[in-house]
């Protein structure tokens, strides 16, 4: 991961996953529950390892008009690489 | 979300699928009161009680034994959780753990592996399991590595493996563990029977504290910059050396549930120890019901029962005051406060057993009763004598 062509894909012990129930995406790994809040769902979504870190801005640019996605998507995205739950 | 007159659902299942073992850990975490093989839930009330344990909020269930390779239905299991959204882990010995028997129960959503293993040398591995296992737990670990599943070692600790924490580290890594869980033995059951041959020297614990935190800092540079390789070290705290309780379970009916091999379902799997539950059973009453509705489940709920030092602690929501089997086993009062804590009048009950000083040098330890297990698990005699 050097920055200069992250494509970020979720990591192997790590699953995606809605909550029916609960109404709210998580991350499931073998001993722990990442509730995640807000649109993080959706942005990890996109984190299939097809996507640049500026494609993923684009298209959550397009899908949430007015919202700061430039600034703090990738905020984000390093925050969770650094978890160790995006590779 | 729950409604207002029900506690938010549980997160996390304990499935008990049998209780029969090829190993005889003398610490096993199954009563001391084995369940017979004849009274296993069938395929089908497995299937339900995952079906209903989705509805319920369950995202992850742990399938655990005795050995969960020993139910052949174990594809079919996995297969319920999945559909039923339960990310699944399986726990296991490693004896029986066969690339085909992996790669089918991956085929049927299998989520991770945890495997156990006794220490980082063979015949002492092999001696506190209580047979010859090592070996298969060897070539376990080669195939969930090239199964490709996250992969958990967990290795129980106490006093005849904690000086050996380097090499059973150095094991794990070399094993191409994701994750390292070094769990202090806790003592109900089985390990209380066996507390003089278990419990270690404060000087024992804090070599091997100071073992993780070397480890720890070694990982941490070995893996700069790809945290998402770097294998995780978990260290269980012992209960008996802080002066503080544990936080059990994240408190009474609150996180997690467990089933046992006959169905009895359980607010953690030590509870049936304690008497006057009268734990639901899921062939009588829905999992919802249970957790909801139970006398076992809303008993120690919460802080209105809490009773001694612990009425008015400001730590209650945080430890909510430790472990209630640990109070019972202890005490004979599972409403006490947990013996573990500094402030419980019984504290002592705790702290005159610890020795300061000492090694691991082993003494004289039961293992789970081999005997019993051959009459009532005919299956583990098989296994035992391959």
């Amino acid at each position: 991961m050097n920055g200069i062509a992250w494509r970020p894909n979720r990591a192997r012990q790590v699953t995606l996953r809605h909550d029916r129930v609960r109404d709210t995406d998580l991350l499931l790994l073998p001993e722990q529950v990442v509730v995640l809040h807000g649109h993080a769902g959706a942005i990890l979504r996109l984190c299939d390892g097809s996507r640049e870190v500026h494609e993923i801005v684009d298209e959550l640019a397009g899908r949430f008009p007015g919202a700061p996605v430039a600034e703090e998507v990738p905020a984000f995205l390093q925050r969770v690489q650094a978890r160790g739950w995006l590779t | 979300m729950a409604d207002v007159n029900h506690p938010a659902p549980p997160w996390a299942m304990l499935a008990e699928l049998t209780h029969a073992c090829p190993l005889q850990c003398g610490y096993c975490s199954n009563p001391v009161e084995l369940i017979r093989r004849g009274d296993e839930l069938t395929t089908d009330q497995w299937c339900e009680v995952l079906a209903q344990a989705g509805r319920l909020g369950v995202v992850q269930a742990h399938l655990s034994g005795g050995e969960p390779l020993l139910r052949p239905d174990l594809e079919q299991i996995v297969a319920a959780a999945e559909q039923a959204g339960i990310h699944t882990q399986l726990v296991t010995s490693g004896v029986g753990l066969t690339a085909p028997r992996l790669d089918a129960l991956a085929r049927a959503g299998l989520g991770s592996v945890q495997l156990s293993v006794q220490h980082a040398d063979p015949a002492s591995s092999d001696r506190i399991a209580g047979r010859r296992s090592f070996a298969d737990k060897e070539r376990a670990a080669a195939v969930i590595r090239a199964c490709g599943l996250p992969f958990g070692l967990n290795v129980v600790l106490h006093r005849e493996n904690l000086d050996a924490l380097d090499a059973i580290v150095e094991l794990a890594l070399s094993w191409g563990a994701d994750r390292i869980e070094l769990a202090n033995a806790q003592f109900y059951g089985w390990a209380l029977l066996n507390r003089g041959s278990l419990l270690p020297s404060r000087a024992q614990l804090r070599r091997a504290v100071a073992t993780v935190e070397a480890w720890r800092t070694r990982l941490d540079a070995r893996f700069e910059g790809r945290p998402d390789a770097r294998p995780q070290i978990v260290w269980v705290v012992p209960d008996y050396f802080e002066g503080v309780a544990k936080p059990c379970m994240g408190g009474w009916g609150s996180v997690s549930l467990t089933v046992t091999p006959d169905g009895t379902v359980l607010p953690c799997a030590t509870a049936a120890s304690i008497p006057g539950l009268d734990p639901p059973n899921v062939k009588d009453r829905s999992l919802a019901w249970a957790w909801n509705e139970s006398h076992a489940f809303n008993a120690y709920r919460g802080t209105e029962w809490m009773t001694g030092p612990c009425g008015g602690c400001p730590r209650r929501s945080a430890d909510f005051g430790g472990c209630r089997c640990q109070a019972f086993a202890l005490t004979g009062d599972a409403a006490r406060t947990d013996p573990a804590c500094g402030l419980s009048p019984d504290h002592g009950l705790i702290r005159d057993l610890v020795p300061d000083t000492g090694d691991g040098t082993p003494v004289a330890r039961s293992y789970r009763s081999s005997a019993d297990l051959r009459r009532s698990h005919p299956q583990a005699a098989d296994l035992r004598q391959r």
